[in-house]
C-alpha cells in the first residue's frame, strides 16, 4: 500500500502538534518517524491510522481518501506501544479475534482460521505459547503476540507506536534485528514510531525525523546521518561537539577561542616556539607587544589561519557554529600549524574500541572525542593532561 | 501566521473530539434520556411549583417558627455530628492505614455498614440500643444521660450514617503518603506529634474537608436512620425532612415544596464545595 | 511500617487503637448485635413467623419486584453513561457526572417528593393519568421510579473511575482489527469491567430494597400493597412489635453483610478491577 499525506494540520488547544505535514512512503517500505517527544509523530501516526483525525489535510491510502473507509475496512494492522493485548484471551484467542469477529459472509472457517493464527504465531516463534494469557509473557514476547494479532487480518499498512519502548535495551536490539527481518519476509509497508536515533538507522529504509510538528528532513539513514539538513538533525541523530568561529572574506571558517580573561585577543592559538632573534630574549617585551599589536610582529602566531596565509581579522559579524562529530576530532600532545582549542582531560572512558575522552576548555565547555586504542595508548595520553583537539570535519549551520 | 491563528481559535473548541470507537451518539443519547425523565424533568417540577408561589408566601413558609427551628436542628446537629465523625474518623482511619490489629480487616469491613445497611434498619436499631430500656440506654439512665428521643439521639444516628464518609476518604491519602517525608521530619528533630500536625495534617486536610462536608450534606437530607432515634417533638427534636412530610400528609404541597427547594439548595451548594474541595485536593497531590 | 523512628510511643498506639476499636465496636458492632439479638428475642419460632406472615411475604415480593425492575434499567444506564464518558472527550462532561452523582446530595425525602408533585393528583400530569386510570404514585410504579432515582448513580460510580483506568487502546485495538462497536463492547470492555459491574450491581440492589426516605413518600403505606420490606419494618415497629420488626429488617442486614463479605472477597481477588471507593 502507497501511502500519501499532505498539509496535515492539527491542534490540541494552542498548541500546534502537526504543523503542514507531508510524505510519501512508498508501497513496501519500511519508514521511521524519529524524533522527540511533542513532535507529533505519534499524533501523525494515529492520523493515518484514522484513529484521530486531522483539522485539515488528506491522507491517501493506496491513492484512496482514508476518511471515505471505515477504520476496520482500511486493512491497517497497528502495534500499541503497550500492547493492548486482550488480558482475558489466550495469545492464540488474541491473534484469531480479527479472523473472529468478520461478519458471518467473509468469516473463514475455524478451521481455517485455526491453520492462520498457528502459522502466525509459528513465524513469531510463540507457538508453544498459544494457550497462554499474556499475563504470563515477557514484554518481548507479548509485544510479538501484537504484531502477530496484527498481521493476522492481512494489513496492506503495519503501524508501530514505539514498538519498543517499554522493553529493556537487550531485548530491544533482539527485536529490532527480528523486526528487519519479518519485514524482509513480508514486504508489508511499515511505518515505526520512535524517538532512539538508534533504531530508526538500523532498521528503518527511510527516515522521517520530526520536531516540533514539523518534519526536518527526510532521507535514508545514511543521508540524514552524514547530511543533516540543520542543526536539529545533526543534533539528535548523534554526539556533537560545538565550537564558536566566524568565517573570513574568504568564506573559510575559523576557530574563535573565548579565554577566561577580558582583556587577552579573543582569538589565540598557542603561539608557536620560534627559535632565536631579541624576541626569545626578551620575552617579557615580546610579549606585551603581542598583547598590544596582535598580528603585527614577525612570528607572532596569535591568529592563524588554517591555509597558514596571512590572517585576516576576525570578523564577528558573520558568527558560525562548527559542529564535530566525536570521531572527527583529532588530539594531540602538541600543536603543529594548524588552529587548535587548548582542552584538559578530565575524564577517560575506556570501554570499547573507541576511547572516550572528555576534556574541558578554558571557557568551562565539554568537548568529547573518540579516539582509537592505539592512539591513547601511542600518546600517553591521561586524566589531567593537557592536551590540543582540532575538529578534522567540521559542519556548518548558520547563526544560532 | 495571522490565519493560522484563526484556524487554531476555530478548532480549539470541538463539542466532542473524533474517535475510532463507535457508539458515543446511542450511550449519550441514551445517558442524557435517562436523565431527563427521571432527574432533569422532577427536579424542574419542583422549581416550577414553587416558582408559582407568590415571593411572600414562600418567605413565611420557610421562616415559620416550627420549620426555622427545625433548620436549627437539621444543620446544627449535622455540623456537630460530622465534627465528631473528622475527629473520630482520623483515628480510625490512622489506626486502621498504619497499624497491625488483630482482626483488622472485620473492622475495615464494618466501617463500611452504615453505607450499606438500610436506613429504617439502622434507625430502629439505633432506637433500640439507645433508649432507656435499651443496652446503652440502661447503661447510662443511672448516669442521668438519655440519648434518644431528643437531639442526642439525632445526632448518635448522624454520627452512624456520617461515620465512612471521612473514614474512606482520608484512609487513600493515608496509604498513598510517602513514609520519606516523616522520616526527614523526624530526622530533622521533630516530634511526633509536630510531624502530625506540621507535616501529615495538612496533607490530609482536604479530604478531612470534604468528608466533613460529605458527612455534613448526608446529614441534613438523612431521615430513615434518625426519625426513630429523634423524638420528633416540634421545635425540640424535628428535622426538615420530617417537616416536610408532615407537610405532605396535611397535603400542604406548597408548603413541603418550599421547604425542600431550601434544602436542594443548600445541597447544591454543598455539592459544590465539595467538588471544588476535591480538586483542590487532587490538585495539591499532583504537585 | 519501618523503624521507630516514624511511629508514636507505645502508648500512644495502645490509645488509639483502643479509641478506634471502641467507637466502631459501640456505633456500628452494637447496633448490628442488636437486630439479631431482638429478633431472635422471642424465640426462632416466633422469627419465622414473623418473616412468614403473609404481610410480610408480599413487603418481600415487592421489595424483589421494585429491585428486579430497577436494578436492570439502572445497569443499563451505568454501562451507557460510562461508555460514553470513558470512551470520548467532550464537552460538558464535568457537568453530566455532577448531574449523575446528584442523587446522592438530595435527601431522600425530597427523592420522593419530586415525584408526588410530578404524578399526584394535583400536579400537571396527574389529571391526564387520572383520566386514563394509570396509578403512579401510591402504587407500585411510583416505587420503582423513586428506586430508580435514588439508585442509579450507584452502577454509573461504580463504573467510571474503573473504566477511565483502562483507557481506550483495548478498544482501539479491536476496532482497528475490525470488530463492530458490540463486538468490541462485549468481547473485548465487558470482560474487563465484570467486576466493578458485579460490585455495582450488588450495591444498587442493596439500596434498592432498603430505601425507606424516597419510598415512605411515595407510597401510602397501604399494608400489603405497597409495601416494601423498610416500610413494613417501620410499621411493625410503630406498633409496639419490636421482634418481628427486627425479624423482618434482619433480611435486610444479612442482605448488607453478604454484599459487605461479597465485596472484601471480590477486592482481596481481584484489587485492580474495583476502583471506586478508593
Amino acid at each position: 500500500m502507497s501511502i500519501q499525506v499532505r498539509n496535515i494540520i492539527k491542534h490540541y488547544g494552542d498548541t500546534n502538534v502537526l504543523d503542514n505535514v507531508s510524505l510519501e512512503v512508498k508501497s513496501g517500505e519500511l519508514i521511521a518517524l524519529l524524533g522527540p517527544s511533542g513532535s507529533g509523530k505519534t499524533t501523525l501516526l494515529r492520523i493515518i491510522a484514522g484513529m484521530e483525525m486531522a483539522d485539515s489535510g488528506t491522507v491517501l491510502l493506496d491513492g484512496r481518501e482514508a476518511l471515505s473507509q471505515k477504520a476496520g475496512e482500511r486493512r491497517v494492522g497497528f502495534v500499541f506501544q503497550h500492547y493492548a493485548l486482550f488480558k482475558h484471551m489466550t495469545v492464540f484467542e488474541n491473534v484469531a479475534f480479527g479472523l473472529r469477529v468478520r461478519p458471518k459472509n467473509e468469516r473463514l472457517e475455524e478451521k481455517e482460521i485455526r491453520r492462520k493464527v498457528m502459522q502466525l504465531l509459528t513465524l513469531v516463534h510463540l507457538d508453544k505459547f498459544h494457550d497462554r494469557y499474556p499475563s504470563h509473557l515477557s514484554g518481548g514476547q507479548r509485544q510479538r503476540v501484537a504484531l502477530a494479532r496484527a498481521l493476522a487480518v492481512e494489513p496492506k499498512l503495519l503501524l508501530l507506536d514505539e514498538p519498543f519502548g517499554a522493553l529493556d535495551s537487550k531485548v530491544r536490539k533482539e527485536l529490532r534485528r527480528w523486526m528487519r527481518r519479518l519485514h524482509d519476509e513480508i514486504h508489508v509497508t511499515s511505518i515505526f514510531v520512535t524517538h532512539d536515533q538508534e533504531e530508526a538507522m538500523e532498521v528503518a529504509d527511510r527516515v522521517i525525523v520530526m520536531s516540533n510538528g514539523k518534519i526536518e528532513q527526510m532521507g535514508t539513514p545514511g543521508e540524514v546521518y552524514h547530511q543533516p539538513a540543520n542543526s536539529f538533525v545533526y543534533d539528535f541523530l548523534g554526539n556533537y561537539n560545538v565550537f564558536e568561529g566566524w568565517k573570513d572574506e574568504e568564506g573559510n571558517t575559523h576557530l574563535l577561542e573565548y579565554d577566561v580573561k577580558e582583556d587577552e585577543p579573543a582569538s589565540q592559538t598557542v603561539p608557536l616556539p620560534r627559535p632565536g632573534g631579541w624576541m626569545s630574549r626578551y620575552p617579557e617585551i615580546t610579549h606585551l607587544l603581542r598583547k598590544v599589536l596582535p598580528g603585527v610582529l614577525p612570528g607572532d602566531t596569535s591568529i592563524l589561519p588554517i591555509q597558514k596565509k596571512k590572517a585576516a581579522r576576525p570578523n564577528y559579524d558573520k558568527p558560525v557554529k562548527l559542529f564535530a562529530r566525536p570521531h572527527e576530532l583529532f588530539v594531540a600532545k602538541s600543536p603543529d600549524e594548524h588552529e587548535y582549542i587548548r582542552a584538559q582531560v578530565i575524564h577517560i572512558n575506556p570501554a570499547g574500541p573507541l576511547v572516550k575522552v572528555e576534556m574541558e576548555r578554558r571557557n568551562g565547555n565539554v568537548l568529547t572525542a573518540e579516539v582509537p586504542k592505539d592512539v591513547i595508548d601511542m600518546l600517553a595520553i591521561q586524566k589531567n593532561d593537557v592536551v590540543f583537539v582540532r575538529p578534522k570535519n567540521t559542519r556548518v549551520f548558520e547563526g544560532s | 501566521m495571522n490565519s493560522m491563528n484563526d484556524a487554531r481559535m476555530k478548532n480549539s473548541f470541538k463539542l466532542k473530539q473524533p474517535s475510532v470507537i463507535p457508539g458515543f451518539g446511542f450511550a449519550l443519547g441514551f445517558t442524557l434520556l435517562y436523565l431527563t425523565l427521571i432527574v432533569i424533568i422532577p427536579l424542574s417540577g419542583l422549581f416550577i411549583k414553587t416558582a408559582t408561589m407568590p415571593w411572600h408566601t414562600f418567605v413565611s413558609t420557610v421562616t415559620a417558627p416550627r420549620v426555622m427551628s427545625a433548620y436549627k436542628i437539621s444543620f446544627g446537629i449535622s455540623f456537630i455530628a460530622a465534627l465528631v465523625n473528622v475527629f473520630f474518623g482520623l483515628i480510625i482511619a490512622w489506626v486502621l492505614v498504619r497499624y497491625k490489629l488483630p482482626m483488622k480487616k472485620l473492622f475495615d469491613a464494618m466501617i463500611d455498614l452504615p453505607f450499606a445497611l438500610p436506613t429504617a434498619v439502622a434507625g430502629i436499631a439505633l432506637s433500640t440500643l439507645y433508649s432507656p430500656h435499651g443496652w446503652i440506654g440502661e447503661l447510662l439512665a443511672p448516669l442521668g444521660i438519655r440519648l434518644a428521643f431528643n437531639p442526642a439521639g439525632i445526632t448518635i444516628a448522624l454520627i452512624f450514617v456520617g461515620l465512612p464518609f471521612v473514614v474512606r476518604t482520608v484512609e487513600p491519602l493515608l496509604q498513598d503518603m510517602d513514609a520519606e517525608l516523616e522520616e526527614a521530619a523526624a530526622g530533622l528533630g521533630a516530634s511526633r506529634w509536630q510531624t502530625f500536625s506540621r507535616i501529615i495534617f495538612p496533607y490530609i486536610c482536604p479530604a478531612l474537608l470534604t468528608g466533613f462536608a460529605m458527612a455534613f450534606a448526608r446529614g441534613l437530607g438523612e431521615y430513615g436512620s434518625v426519625i426513630f432515634i429523634a423524638g420528633n417533638v416540634p421545635m425540640v427534636s424535628e428535622i426538615v425532612p420530617l417537616v416536610i412530610i408532615t407537610k405532605l400528609e396535611q397535603y400542604d404541597y406548597a408548603g413541603a415544596t418550599a421547604i425542600a427547594l431550601t434544602m436542594l439548595l443548600a445541597s447544591f451548594i454543598l455539592l459544590l464545595i465539595i467538588n471544588l474541595l476535591q480538586r483542590w485536593g487532587n490538585g495539591r497531590m499532583k504537585s | 511500617m519501618k523503624a521507630s523512628l516514624i511511629t508514636e510511643s507505645l502508648q500512644v498506639r495502645v490509645l488509639l487503637s483502643v479509641v478506634a476499636v471502641l467507637f466502631i465496636a459501640i456505633f456500628v458492632g452494637l447496633p448490628l448485635a442488636i437486630v439479631f439479638a431482638e429478633a431472635l428475642s422471642k424465640g426462632f419460632q416466633a422469627y419465622t413467623n414473623a418473616i412468614m406472615s403473609e404481610n410480610a411475604r408480599s413487603a418481600i415480593k415487592l421489595t424483589l419486584l421494585v429491585a428486579a425492575i430497577a436494578v436492570p434499567c439502572n445497569m443499563v444506564f451505568g454501562l451507557a453513561a460510562s461508555w460514553a464518558i470513558t470512551k470520548f472527550e467532550f464537552a460538558g462532561k464535568r457537568l453530566l457526572i455532577t448531574f449523575i452523582e446528584l442523587p446522592f446530595s438530595v435527601s431522600p425525602v425530597i427523592s420522593g417528593l419530586i415525584y408526588v408533585l410530578l404524578f399526584g393528583t394535583n400536579s400537571m400530569l396527574g389529571e391526564w393519568l387520572d383520566r386514563h386510570d394509570i396509578q403512579i404514585i401510591f402504587a407500585v410504579p411510583g416505587l420503582v421510579i423513586a428506586t430508580i432515582f435514588v439508585t442509579f448513580p450507584f452502577i454509573a460510580r461504580e463504573l467510571i473511575p474503573l473504566m477511565e483506568e483502562q483507557g481506550t487502546e483495548s478498544e482501539e485495538a479491536a476496532i482497528m482489527l475490525g470488530a463492530s462497536g458490540w463486538q468490541t463492547f462485549w468481547h473485548v470492555t465487558l470482560p474487563n469491567i465484570k467486576w466493578g459491574l458485579f460490585y455495582g450491581v450488588l450495591l444498587c440492589n442493596a439500596r434498592a430494597m432498603g430505601e425507606f426516605g424516597a419510598v415512605s413518600v411515595v407510597s401510602g403505606h397501604i399494608s400489603g400493597l405497597t409495601n416494601t420490606i423498610p416500610l413494613h419494618v417501620e410499621i411493625l415497629y410503630n406498633e409496639y412489635n419490636f421482634a418481628a420488626a427486627f425479624a423482618v429488617a434482619s433480611i435486610l442486614t444479612l442482605l448488607a453483610l453478604c454484599t459487605l463479605l461479597i465485596k472484601s472477597i471480590i477486592e482481596y481477588y481481584f484489587p485492580y478491577e474495583v476502583k471506586a471507593l478508593h
